[in-house]
């Protein structure tokens, strides 16, 4: 934090939860949070960019657009004004993906809403990761959950295109189930990974492992060739 | 781009390929010796009190493990527990969902607690992948053989063979569960390489690894017939006949009351403490990574391993500064990407392990070759750009999609100038001791992940780390159930926290009853301090 101030030199003025404060530029939305006192506990995870606890709101000064970003990977500035949205509610499936026999199919029974998407691209203008997800949502009802997989791997799950969406689904909790179905339902089994099972299974193995556990520790550094 | 990193970037230097010149054993002992922290004598202290007496370790492990309880005294238990299961499991991390789903399965009453989210952890952050040896030629003893070497030969040989062996196993789990890794054209998992071992072992899920690991089995352990606290980080753990764990008080964040948990068997899955920042280092860790379990395991009494070592990872970014220990995965180093000091010339093989490469950038810094930083730290250039030069345009945008995402917010693109890179504390080596059933000195109390300790040795290869949490998060939650079966009924008139009472007797006399901090902290505290 003092490293950003020491970098910039400049302060920008932001609002957070409707209080005006001055922070310095080169701060992320959960750095001014701190520089300004807050103790962020809901909201705040990975500090990464990965794990969509920290869903945001704000606007800038003198523009009407509502936005949304990640505030532990979203810089202020001048005039910004933000809250976070700690957790969205949704309603997930309840499902075991090794019991599915119809995925396709069964996308309706667990997310009927899915298919009540009315194209207006709202939730692919809002995801902070530059998912097109209404095209994902459109992939899974017409069953190419490859399609899915491919378009939505980098979701953090955050659920701010929940917040957007005017027939009220999911689609990040859509999207989940479609790839998780592909993966385990659709891809072939890795032969890489059935050769070497077999093998283990069938004590290929045990022989040399066991030879290596029944050595002294200096005998075993050396024939693992321990450096240092 | 912005001004600041605009003239930051005007002075990146010409860079010259040729290759650094190889290290001989001598060179590298040398180097760890000379700028790794685990082996500098500055910032550390010698433990006095408790099972570990004796060891030095770094001053901040020191203050989180001779401290005070978070409970003030008089400590008294309530008449009853608030809950009482068969397994407690602390985290929700990796390991802990892995052992609860597991538990749950053989029908086990189970509870899961944890700091943040469920997921909330450092494995949602792991970009790398995981370490399976799938590919021809390569074996689990090869697996072993190359873990060993990178630990130093300190690795637990016994752990280490479960690891080896039972990876693939665990794969087979997680592919089932519908988690989608990388696949090569003829279906096969797809196989990388990672620094310090002789075959490509790496399966992974583009660089979102742990993101896709968690995400799904999130879902899983959400649907599972268990319940799960969240904001709700255990603090202390409680004593039962014989010494034997038997429970922990919970403290409900939002709440702020302790919540008493009874239980037959308790699984501490708390990962680690680069929120501790040793040493002054910047973290690539989650918010919570605050090395709750090793104190409260430490006051009952358990051993711990491996304490004293830490894993650097060489590749955290250092500019620009808000970014500060944001992890660049190994894997680029794997790609082919190259590092330059400031004079751009190269200056250690970019796969020797983890720790050597680490120390050779904290060398060239130390040495004057390291690249200033408009607020005065200093760093080196990681260059992915060859990447793209080796294996044609493109290629850093499609294997590296989550580095390229995240610099670019930052107004650094990492496929046209080199990020700029600094040591960050990464990985707690060490952590309690376990045995092969994931059990500690202490009866009941299992650990598993990164607060366990003497799989990795002293130095972790990449990718160890998701098979740990994946193989010994099953077995502690194999474990648990069976113990919870097993172990005979006691009462909650049997419970107590007199070990604490007695660890602070302990501690006043060694300290001459001077303060000493309390932990878990639970979390780092950013604030500005006259905010």
């Amino acid at each position: 934090m003092d490293n950003a101030l020491k970098e910039s030199q400049t302060m920008v003025h932001v609002t957070i939860n409707g209080r005006d404060y001055k922070v310095p530029a080169g701060s992320t939305m959960v750095q001014a949070m701190w520089y300004t006192g807050h103790e962020v506990i809901h909201g705040i995870g990975c500090l990464g960019g990965v794990c969509g606890a920290c869903a945001s709101v704000y606007r800038m000064k003198g523009d009407f657009r509502l936005r949304n970003a990640l505030a532990c990977q979203t810089l202020v500035q001048d005039g910004m004004s933000f809250s976070m949205l700690d957790s969205y509610p949704i309603q997930r499936a309840h499902y075991d993906v090794a019991a599915l026999s119809d995925p396709k199919e069964e996308l309706f029974t667990f997310y009927p809403e899915s298919a009540t998407c009315r194209n207006c691209n709202a939730c692919t203008e809002v995801c902070p990761q530059g998912i097109d997800v209404r095209d994902a949502v459109w992939r899974a009802n017409f069953g190419d959950f490859k399609a899915v997989a491919d378009l939505t791997m980098s979701c953090v799950m955050c659920g701010l295109c929940v917040s957007r969406c005017i027939a009220e689904m999911a689609p990040h909790e859509i999207a989940l189930y479609a790839r998780r179905a592909y993966g385990a339902k659709e891809l072939p089994y890795p032969e890489n990974l059935k050769i070497r099972l077999d093998e283990i299974v069938a004590g290929t193995f045990s022989k040399e492992m066991d030879r290596l556990l029944g050595l002294s520790t200096g005998e075993l550094k050396k024939e693992c060739e321990v450096k240092s | 781009m912005s001004d600041l990193i605009e003239e930051f970037y005007a002075r990146v230097p010409v860079m010259d390929e040729t290759p650094a010149p190889s290290l001989s054993s001598e060179d590298r002992q040398k180097l760890l010796t000379h700028f790794y922290p685990d082996y500098r004598p500055e910032g550390k202290a010698t433990l006095r009190v408790g099972p570990n007496a004796g060891t030095v370790v770094p001053e901040e492990i020191a203050a989180l493990l001779e401290s005070r309880s978070r409970l003030q005294g008089p400590r008294t238990l309530p008449e009853n527990p608030d809950r009482e299961v068969d397994i407690l499991i602390i985290g929700g991390g990796g390991a802990g969902i892995t052992a609860a789903l597991h538990a749950v399965e053989q029908g086990a009453d189970v509870l899961l607690a944890t700091k943040l989210r469920v997921g909330d952890s450092n494995t949602v952050m792991a970009e790398g992948g995981i370490q399976s040896a799938l590919g021809e030629g390569d074996s689990p003893v090869e697996h072993f053989r190359d873990t060993f070497r990178g630990g130093h030969g300190a690795n637990d040989p016994t752990l280490l063979s479960i690891l080896v062996q039972e990876g693939p196993r665990m794969v087979e789990w997680l592919i089932s569960r519908g988690i989608l890794f990388d696949r090569d054209p003829q279906g096969n998992l797809s196989l990388r390489k990672g620094g310090g071992t002789s075959r490509p072992r790496l399966i992974s899920a583009k660089d979102y690894t742990g993101l896709e690991l968690v995400r799904v089995l999130k879902e899983d352990v959400v649907n599972a017939p268990l319940e799960i606290l969240e904001f709700s980080p255990a603090v202390e753990l409680l004593q039962g006949p014989g010494g034997a764990c038997a429970g922990a008080v919970l403290w409900d964040l939002d709440s702020r009351k302790h919540i008493f948990v009874k239980s037959r068997t308790t699984i501490l899955a708390t990962g680690g403490s680069g929120r501790l920042h040793i040493g002054g280092f910047a973290t690539s860790n989650h918010f919570g990574a605050t090395g709750d379990g090793l104190s409260m395991a430490y006051r009952l009494g358990a051993k711990l391993v491996h304490v004293d070592s830490f894993q650097y990872h060489p590749t955290g970014v250092i500019f620009p500064s808000e970014m500060a220990g944001m992890l660049i995965t190994e894997a680029v180093r794997g790609a082919g990407a190259r590092m330059y000091n400031t004079l751009g010339r190269r200056f250690v093989n970019e796969l020797e392990t983890r720790d050597v490469v680490a120390s050779a950038i904290i060398r060239e810094c130390a040495e004057g070759r390291g690249v200033p930083t408009p607020s005065g730290a200093s760093g080196v250039y990681l260059d992915l750009a060859s990447i793209d030069r080796d294996a044609g345009e493109g290629t850093v945008a499609k294997r590296f999609p989550n580095i390229v995402k995240l610099m670019t917010r930052h107004n650094v693109d990492p496929t046209k100038v080199p990020i700029l890179v600094y040591p960050t504390l990464h990985y707690q080596n060490g952590g309690v001791q376990t045995d092969a059933q994931s059990r500690t000195a202490i009866p009941h109390l299992l650990v598993a992940g990164e607060a366990s300790g003497g799989l990795h040795g002293t130095n972790r290869l990449m990718g160890n780390s998701l098979l740990e949490l994946f193989v010994f998060g099953r077995r502690a939650g194999l474990e648990a159930a069976q113990e919870a079966r097993e172990r005979p009924p006691f009462s909650w008139k049997e419970v107590s926290i007199a070990h604490v009472d007695q660890f602070e007797k302990d501690l006043a006399r060694e300290f001459k009853g001077g303060d000493r901090p309390i932990a878990p902290t639970l979390f780092p505290d950013y604030r500005r301090k006259d905010s």
